[in-house]
């Protein structure tokens, strides 16, 4: 081996190996400076009216999104409520219960349905919900909202229930426990904090959705009473303010851009932290 | 009682019929089989809304429907042409630049960056992962376009203006914006998924061409990429599936333009857009029908490229995380 | 002494195990007697935990497993008995300790409280008296509510043996109770065990011939699958009817 071929060898590996670092430096840094750009915009165009005042109507300053945050709540709670025990108990099937041919289907149809885009969800809920009731609601946006948790939720419980020991199992199992209590008195307590935190995860994941709300909960500029009326949320109102031709409201939207991804950041933060304190976390 | 021959103990006859009927066994499987059961016709609910509500416009365009270069409501003319090219060109733009970019960062976290930065950063990475579209479409309009309008006007018009697909007139909004923005926002799901697959490349392999002589570099290119490709290339077409269906960040940055236009720097539109822009307002059975059909359209494809990452990324030893 | 023979709480045989399409256990047959304890001895893999977890059905957990021939417990099929109602009856120690991630109490009180356990005051009666029983009381009663997984290798084994002991089974089978401690906590086990064989069958399986021949009035040698030999200790380990049992006490083998 000649020793110009050494050289070029080892400027190669010199080129090469600093344009990865390069790469991942210039990824963080453009991403990480994007929001830190975000941040200081956002925190700027916050006040406490943001979070008590309804929306001022078009042309008028001023104003804030307290109807979208509670809305955002509402239909957030009822995609918990669509979503979570659905996903669960298909999780506790798939991994306790299910036949090789019956795992194969679900976990296929899950998968399936991850992959669908949110909007085609929205279209669905649109289909199911809105056009029979004749009405946007947060019922359609929560039915939307939970159908894309599903396959999250079932995927998750899945894995952290496959992850108990199977010494916790046989322990209960051999003092006279039949599957069912084993399941609900150990294996799921000892998995409780993984599936709380695939549960917040996938919480957080779907508090940014926007396109599914679109034709489901729609919007509002006023209150909404009760579930059964169309429905500010936060992303819409970010969708919707960033658009539109007015000052005021591009500032409301960085306030509103803010609080979406302090939630979010926050939820994720959250559950990492979960995570790291349960006794199973080698596990995941 | 002696037992001839052998019985699977689970079919053993264990107790009374009427208390297996009423153990809390028999209960438990029922309620979490009903659950997977309902997730399933859930599923198939979906598409089937899908397909009989875009029924209307199937019967009355046929495949036509994808291939019409025409959208004209106000007409009664339904072509997805100029949609489906701008789906597809948006979201190749965006591989084109998030999969070299990610890839080489995901290399540079795996094998070269010492353990603590490589966790930090990746940590940062997987935050950036789960920040929602819609901010990364405020983040666009009014961060992104007026950069593009400068980076684009300036060298990139010097350099390449005599190629068709960077002629004429540049407003900010564009295909090219959109793609730009598609990249950023795949960029962290690539990066945290071609992480992993090379962090699951034995170590052993790369002691082993480190040991002939072999570069850092030349053990990365020729030993552990080889290894690590199919799960990359699965990170990347699960990437491209959430491109195709990415509405919002689209539908803020693309301009919104029916019109199919050669060059990337025209304002363009695709299918997620033009369903989150025209559904609440469209009127007529034809019409709406017609949206629909893009939905179905749009599941389509995402479906067919999801299939094909899961099996690429299946094939390897590595799965994508249940928290992704 | 004749009387204990004539009592035996456990009859088993020809019985036959297969993991699918391998053969486990060959014609196993022997007798378990009533509050003695009888060990299991045997190389690695020769079918020792095989056997002892036909004993309580914990290998219909295991799928594509098949048992037969006949166990009987008091004269009754115990394939024929609910499942349930037979492991607590037949309780379980397993090699690797492994404690709820509860309390202490939680741990023991687990079994009582499943089995719809009566009032607090006698769940914390028995759990008591289970802890006192695996002599482990004085050690952790001012700590009754701190996680299990607090504890000490051979406190967690000493829990687990209170845990089947709190549902009061009339038969206790331990797989290698003792394997991963020290010789102190061994040497509590052993003590303990002899203890409870007063009121409770014990089977034990052990890698450890002096455990054997310390603790057990009964062992039986088992060899690819095979009973070999069972008899009253002494005998086995002092003059073993067969060559294998020999080579396997006295060291001569792998
Ligand atoms: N779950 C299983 N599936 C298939 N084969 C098994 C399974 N468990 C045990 N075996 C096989 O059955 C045979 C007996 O195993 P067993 O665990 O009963 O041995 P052992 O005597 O307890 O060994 P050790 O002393 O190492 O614990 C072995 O050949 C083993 O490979
Ligand atoms: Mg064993």
């Amino acid at each position: 081996m000649s020793a110009a071929r050494l050289r070029r060898r080892k400027l190669v590996n010199a080129v090469m190996l600093r344009t990865t670092g390069a790469c991942a430096i210039g990824i963080a840094a453009v991403l990480l400076g994007i929001l830190g750009y975000l941040f200081l915009n956002g925190i700027g165009s916050l006040s406490l009216d943001f979070f008590t005042q309804l929306p001022k109507p078009v042309g008028e300053t001023g104003g804030g999104m307290a109807n979208a945050i509670v809305g955002s709540a509402k239909i957030l709670g009822m995609a918990v409520v669509v979503g979570v025990p659905l996903g669960f108990l298909g999780g506790v099937y798939l991994a306790e219960y299910a036949g090789a041919t019956g795992q194969f289907v679900v976990r296929y149809v899950t998968d399936l349905l991850n992959g669908v885009p949110s909007i085609v969800i929205g279209i669905f809920a649109y289909a199911l919900v809105v056009l029979p009731a004749k009405q946007f609601s947060a019922y359609a946006g929560g039915v939307a909202l939970g159908m894309m948790m599903i396959p999250i939720a079932v995927r998750s419980t899945e894995e952290f229930l496959r992850a108990v020991p199977r010494g916790l199992r046989e322990a209960a199992l051999a003092l006279g426990a039949p599957k069912w209590k084993v399941l609900v008195t150990v294996v799921v307590p000892a998995a409780r904090d993984g599936i709380i935190t695939g549960i917040i995860l996938n919480l957080a994941r779907v508090a940014g959705e926007t396109a599914p709300l679109l034709f489901t909960a729609f919007s509002n500029r006023f209150w909404s009473e009760g579930l059964n009326e169309p429905t500010a949320t936060l992303p819409v109102m970010i969708y919707t303010y960033a658009i539109s031709p007015y000052d005021d409201w591009h500032r409301q939207a960085w306030a509103a851009g803010f609080v979406l991804l302090m939630l979010v950041v926050t939820m994720n933060i959250a559950a990492r932290m979960l995570m790291a304190r349960s006794p199973l976390r080698g596990a995941r | 009682m002696r037992v001839a021959g052998s019985t699977s103990p689970e079919h053993a006859p264990t107790t009374s019929l009427r208390r297996r009927l009423l153990g809390g066994d028999e209960i438990a499987r029922f309620i979490v089989t009903a659950a997977a059961a309902g997730i399933l016709i859930a599923c198939g609910l979906l598409v089937y809304e899908l397909w009989v509500s875009s029924g209307a416009a199937r019967h009355e365009f046929g495949w036509s429907f994808i291939t019409g270069r025409t959208w004209d409501p106000n007409a009664g003319e339904f072509g997805a042409w100029p949609f489906v090219v701008g789906t597809t060109v948006t979201s190749a733009i965006a591989l084109l630049i998030a999969v070299p970019a990610g890839v080489g960062a995901a290399i540079f976290l795996a094998e070269l960056a010492p353990r603590r930065v490589s966790d930090f950063l990746a940590f940062c990475i997987e935050l950036l992962a789960a920040v929602p579209s819609v901010i990364y479409g405020l983040l666009g309009v009014f961060i992104l376009v007026p950069v593009m309008k400068v980076l684009v006007d300036g060298p990139l018009k010097a350099a390449l203006g005599w190629l068709p697909i960077f002629s004429g007139p540049f407003y900010g909004v564009s295909t090219l914006t959109a793609g730009v923005l598609l990249a950023l926002m795949v960029l962290p799901f690539i990066v945290s998924v071609s992480r992993q697959v090379l962090l699951s490349v034995p170590t052993e392999q790369r002691e082993a061409a480190l040991a002939l002589g072999a570069t850092r570099w030349e053990t990365t290119w020729n030993v552990v990429l080889p290894y690590a490709k199919r799960g990359i290339y699965g990170s990347a077409f699960l990437a491209l599936a959430r491109a195709l269906g990415e509405t919002m960040a689209v539908t803020m940055v693309i301009g919104n333009s029916p019109q199919l236009q050669a060059s990337l720097l025209a304002p363009g539109y695709s299918i997620a857009a033009v369903v989150a822009n025209e559904f609440t307002e469209a009127t007529g059975d034809l019409y709406v029908s017609a949206l629909i059909a893009l939905g179905l359209v749009l599941f389509g494809l995402t479906v067919v490229i999801n299939g094909l990452a899961r099996l690429l990324v299946a094939s390897t030893s590595t799965r994508a995380t249940a928290v992704q | 002494m004749s009387q204990a023979e004539s009592q035996e709480k456990i009859r088993v045989e020809g019985l036959d195990f297969h993991y699918g399409a391998s053969q486990a256990l060959f014609g196993v047959s022997l007798g378990v007697r009533t509050n003695h304890i009888t060990a299991c001895i045997g190389p690695s893999g020769c079918g020792k935990s095989t056997f002892l977890r036909t004993l309580n059905r914990m290998n219909d957990t295991v799928p594509g497993t098949r048992a037969s021939g006949s166990i009987q417990l008091d004269n009754h099929e115990i394939r024929d008995l609910d499942v349930t109602t037979l492991r607590r009856r037949v309780g379980m120690v397993f090699q690797k300790s492994n404690p709820f991630p509860k309390s202490i109490f939680d741990n023991v009180a687990y079994g009582p409280r499943i089995n719809g356990g009566g009032s607090r005051a006698d769940i914390a009666d028995q759990v008591e008296r289970s802890l006192r029983r695996a002599a482990l009381w004085d050690e952790v009663k001012h700590k009754l509510h701190q996680s299990a997984l607090g504890l000490s290798g051979g406190q967690q084994q000493r829990l687990c043996i209170a845990r089947a002991l709190a549902v009061e089974p009339e038969v206790l089978l331990l797989d290698e109770p003792c394997s991963a401690l020290d010789p102190i906590a061994t040497a509590k086990i052993e003590e303990l065990l002899l203890d409870i064989a007063d009121s409770c069958t014990i089977v034990i399986v052990t890698h450890n011939m002096q455990q054997a021949a310390r603790v057990s009035d009964y062992t039986g040698f088992f060899l690819m699958g095979r009973l070999v030999e069972f008899d009253r200790t002494e005998k086995i380990f002092q003059n073993p009817a067969h060559r294998e049992t020999e080579d396997y006490i006295t060291g001569r083998f792998g």
